[in-house]
């Protein structure tokens, strides 16, 4: 569904800095995969993300998807970010309502559909209530559900669950892993954590720092639906000093 | 709960409603023990006493030191907010117009008050105008910040939608400034004031301002202190009306568990 083929991005920074941010990435992502993207901070992996929604443009190098260069945005993107970034003054359902809106989209018909996801998501019957009015966990339920509410093919999730706690944090990725199996989407999910790259993944692709570039693409072979006891499993435990090996070398090998 | 919360609201009102009540009783004591002329520092019984004899010239003068100073407000409202979002919208106009607006607020408004009402002529509308001068820079800076504080993952998020700059201004934008917008406005609001009273000063036969000019020149303070009274109680109703209105618009400030 995606294909990253060389890719090259360098931006300036407001103060006139060249920063080469990915240095010729390729891999695809299949439809319906869950691809995780791992690796330090600064290797670009928002960059990555904001290339493949259109937001920004390739330096070198393409981006496709379904086989259409991406030339700018494309409105079957959801996405999701390390905050919720809610809008305060509108209630649970008018945030989930936003998406729809903002495609141009009549709210009053997705009214059933904002509702389902609710339930789905654990937040049935708090409509009503405004953003400030929930935790955090709760607040990235809702920011997931606006995603979610236009049915797009493809999700990208920056970090969705870095800011939460870690016992919300370990909920939540399986919650998200049930309602990816309820909904089939490809997803790109961005994170530093090893071990939550790994359970939610079919394959995670590891990356290194500055400029960012792709260590391997990993295939988790565990069987779904997944639990947080498969941490133990020694193909857990594989992979991931698999990946931490691949990381960290790269770190050492700069001065 | 309702009497909770009254009492609660008693209680903070009288600590700082006793120290008013003793200044000024204080303040009455020793104008009496020390027989201070009256042009010099009247008593608070004698300037209310004043002002109740010269209420139906008050009324006249406090509307239009009123007018006045909502004119320069709404100006400066319907100014500044348009200004700042051209700022913000387009680095072109930023560079144009911030020095120029910079440099009007560095320009003392008591100086340029003669020259404008030299300019304009009489009336109250150069009034309004050193009014707005006054208040326009803190409902530029305000909501410029307020609107440039939108954060970008919103504006991330309605670009992937493609929704139109508009929509994402009407619908995200706007609404997250709000509340500096209104903090703008509160201090617009207040500086208002001052600057009708200034206009006033300069040249005017009407107002709040006209009236603490020409009673100080035929010694009757007493009266310069109740119109000093009426004006500040003005700010203070004006200042609490914007509160209000932002407390109506923006629901959501409210701190959790107040309602």
């Amino acid at each position: 569904m995606i294909r990253l083929d060389h890719v090259d991005k360098t931006y300036r920074t407001r103060h006139g800095e060249r920063v080469h941010a990915l240095a010729d990435v390729s891999f695809d992502v299949g439809e319906n995969e869950f691809v995780t993207l791992v690796g330090p901070s600064g290797c670009g992996k928002s960059t990555l993300l904001k290339l493949v929604a259109g937001l920004t443009p390739v330096t070198g190098g393409a981006v496709t998807v379904r086989g259409a260069v991406v030339s700018g945005p494309f409105p079957d993107v959801g996405f999701v970010f390390q905050h919720p970034v809610l809008l305060p003054w509108r209630s649970v359902l008018d945030n989930v309502l936003f998406s729809v809106e903002m495609l141009g989209l009549d709210p009053r018909q997705y009214r059933k559909q904002a509702g389902d996801l609710l339930e789905l998501t654990g937040l049935g019957g708090f409509e009503t209530k405004y953003p400030r009015e929930l935790s955090g966990g709760m607040q990235q339920r809702v920011a997931i559900c606006r995603a979610l509410l236009p049915d797009p093919s493809l999700l990208l999730m920056d970090e969705p669950f870095g800011a939460l706690d870690a016992l919300t944090r370990e909920e939540m990725s399986l919650e998200l892993l049930r309602i990816w199996d309820e909904r089939r989407k490809t997803i790109l999910f961005v994170t530093h954590s090893i071990p939550e790259a790994i359970l939610l993944a079919d394959r995670v692709v590891v990356m290194t720092a500055r400029p960012g570039r792709l260590a391997r693409v990993l295939t988790v072979d565990l069987p779904r639906p997944r639990t947080m006891a498969q941490e133990f499993e020694p193909r857990f435990k594989q992979a991931s000093d698999e990946i931490r090996r691949l990381i960290f070398a790269a770190r050492r090998e700069r001065p | 709960m309702i009497a909770r919360l009254g009492r609660r609201a008693a209680g903070e009102l009288a600590v700082p409603t006793l120290t008013l009540v003793g200044a000024l009783v204080v303040w009455e004591a020793a104008t009496r023990a020390f027989h201070v002329p009256s042009f010099i520092m009247p008593t608070p019984s004698r300037i209310l006493a004043e002002g109740w004899t010269w209420r139906y010239h008050f009324l006249t003068h406090t509307w239009v030191t009123l007018y006045e100073t909502l004119g320069g407000f709404a100006l400066s409202m319907l100014v500044g907010v348009p200004l700042a979002v051209a700022i913000v919208y387009s680095s072109a106009l930023r560079s144009a117009l911030y020095p120029l607006i910079v440099l009007a607020q560095s320009v003392p408004k008591i100086a340029i008050a003669p020259v404008l009402l030299l300019v304009i002529g009489h009336g109250e509308f150069p009034k309004i105008v050193v009014a707005f001068l006054v208040a326009f820079f803190p409902v530029v800076v305000d909501t410029a910040t307020g609107l440039a504080a939108t954060p970008p993952e919103l504006l991330d998020l309605s670009r992937s939608y493609r929704a139109s700059a508009l929509t994402t201004f009407l619908k995200v934008r706007l609404p997250m400034a709000l509340p500096f917008v209104f903090a703008g406005a509160k201090v617009a609001i207040t500086l208002s004031v001052i600057g009708a009273v200034v206009g006033e000063f300069v040249g005017s036969d009407e107002g709040l301002g006209y009236v603490i000019l020409s009673a100080t020149s035929y010694w009757k303070t007493e009266l310069a202190f109740s119109s000093m009274i009426l004006l500040s109680l003005m700010a203070i109703v004006l200042f609490g009306a914007v509160s209000l209105v932002e407390r109506l618009t923006c629901p959501w400030l409210a701190p959790a568990g107040e309602e």
